[in-house]
């Protein structure tokens, strides 16, 4: 029912975390699939809405 | 007899209970609320906001208030000092109406107050999904600036993403304008057969209450439990919130617990309350000059890193974001590079190869750690 708007996701260095901006917020995610951020992110990856940029 | 001997004889028993409110008072019994907050007390990330069409709290902890698709009507939500008088309450959940009001909703315009869900690993005592399948009972005190009726969406998630997710929408009426009102509601177990809630952390139980709602999510007959449909959301909702400029709503004391019958609330102290509430969200420094301070010698390469516990276990890794700034020696500004249930961890460049560096949370530099459902 509620849908989160996610932009500018990057893997961190040691690919130990998703950087991305969430609703307007820079927030870093764990790759913990019960994360609710991750899960969405999963979510919209496997729906082709989001790419996730690899570590700089 | 002893107050233990009168509990061990009296049971689980809704009658009995209230013979024990009469004896004791209304704590008799800890642990029947399965909502956390429920007073308001806690309000780890402020205490006012204008809401937005996002879902995490901006407040109070574990509540979040949500529109989607208002064309000219806009919220502000707060904790409040308002409360039903002789209650034992400090605080409510206001949200109150701002710009154009809308007296005519659109089909898709909806305002609604969430809260955050209930894991599945806490309800399995419901039993959804059997024969056994437990009813429950929400209580709340309500106060509104627009009387008629209010839905209440009970929502099964059945797993991470939903893939099957069913409720059952049920209402309540504000007779009098601003004035507080006890209500109960009371829910039916799912007893469907494959409709478990799923023993992990996910949100299998959450609850929906309706401040407006268009004609898309009130238009299906929702008030026996079934598939979700958004036409289900809000249905039997009346009361239109956002038709009347500056309406307030108020809400306190939600309680949920199995059986047919409300109980007494269950008052908890702040610190209790507080300590459920870190389980899915809690901030680090941003209270206080140099609310806590770190400090270690760097023997090698230009950067430096340092664990840290969360206060009470969280219900998963959390996401970290870090605010504001932090006062550092020898280092630059912190960046969060891991998190688990228990810990998390943050890395910072050296400005030499060795020495000592320091780092201070202050009024401005902070971390909020979030894992909400």
């Amino acid at each position: 029912m509620d849908e989160m708007t996610i932009t500018l996701a990057q893997y961190t260095e040691l690919n130990s975390m998703i950087k991305a901006t969430i609703d307007g917020t820079e927030m870093f995610i764990p790759l913990d699939p019960a994360n609710s951020h991750y899960a969405e992110i999963l979510r919209q990856v496997e729906a082709g809405e989001l790419t996730i940029a690899d570590a700089d | 007899m002893t107050r233990a001997r009168d509990i061990a004889n009296l049971g689980n028993n809704t009658t009995n209970l209230e013979t024990l409110d009469a004896l004791y008072g209304d704590n008799v019994l800890t642990g029947r609320n399965l909502i956390i907050n429920g007073s308001f007390t806690v309000a780890q990330r402020g205490t006012s906001a204008t809401v937005t069409t996002g879902s995490a709290p901006l407040t109070v902890d574990r509540f979040s208030t949500t529109i989607a698709n208002l064309d000219q009507a806009s919220l502000t939500e707060s904790q409040d000092s308002a409360v039903p008088s002789g209650q034992g309450f400090a605080n409510s959940f206001k949200v109150v109406v701002g710009g154009t009001a809308e007296t005519t909703l659109d089909g898709d315009e909806t305002v609604y107050i969430r809260y955050q869900g209930i894991e599945g690993q806490d309800a399995q005592h419901l039993a959804f999904g059997t024969s056994s399948a437990k009813k429950t009972t929400l209580s709340f005190w309500v106060r509104s600036g627009v009387t008629g009726n209010y839905a209440v969406l009970m929502y099964t998630n059945n797993g991470i993403g939903g893939a099957s997710p069913r409720s059952q929408t049920l209402t309540y009426t504000v007779n009098s304008a601003d004035t507080w009102e006890y209500k109960t509601i009371t829910f039916d177990g799912d007893g469907a057969s494959g409709n478990a809630l799923s023993n992990d952390t996910s949100a299998e139980l959450q609850l929906y209450f309706s401040l407006a709602a268009g004609s898309n999510s009130t238009a299906t007959d929702g008030t026996s439990w079934g598939a979700y449909a958004q036409g289900k959301f809000a249905y039997g909702q009346t009361a239109n919130l956002i038709g009347t400029a500056s309406a307030a709503f108020y809400i306190t004391g939600v309680q949920l617990e199995v059986g047919d019958t409300a109980t007494p609330f269950e008052h908890r102290s702040y610190g209790d309350e507080l300590a459920k509430c870190q389980r899915y969200y809690y901030e680090s420094g941003g209270t206080a000059t140099n609310d806590w301070g770190q400090k270690g010698y760097q023997i090698a390469s230009n950067y430096i890193a340092n664990t840290l516990s969360h206060p009470v276990a969280m219900r998963a890794a959390p996401s970290v974001t870090k605010a504001g700034t932090f006062v550092t020696s020898a280092i630059a500004q912190p960046t969060p590079l891991g998190s688990s249930t228990t810990s998390w961890y943050w890395q910072a460049q050296k400005d030499g190869s060795s020495g000592a560096w320091t780092m201070y949370s202050n009024s401005s530099g902070k971390f909020t750690l979030e894992s909400e459902l």
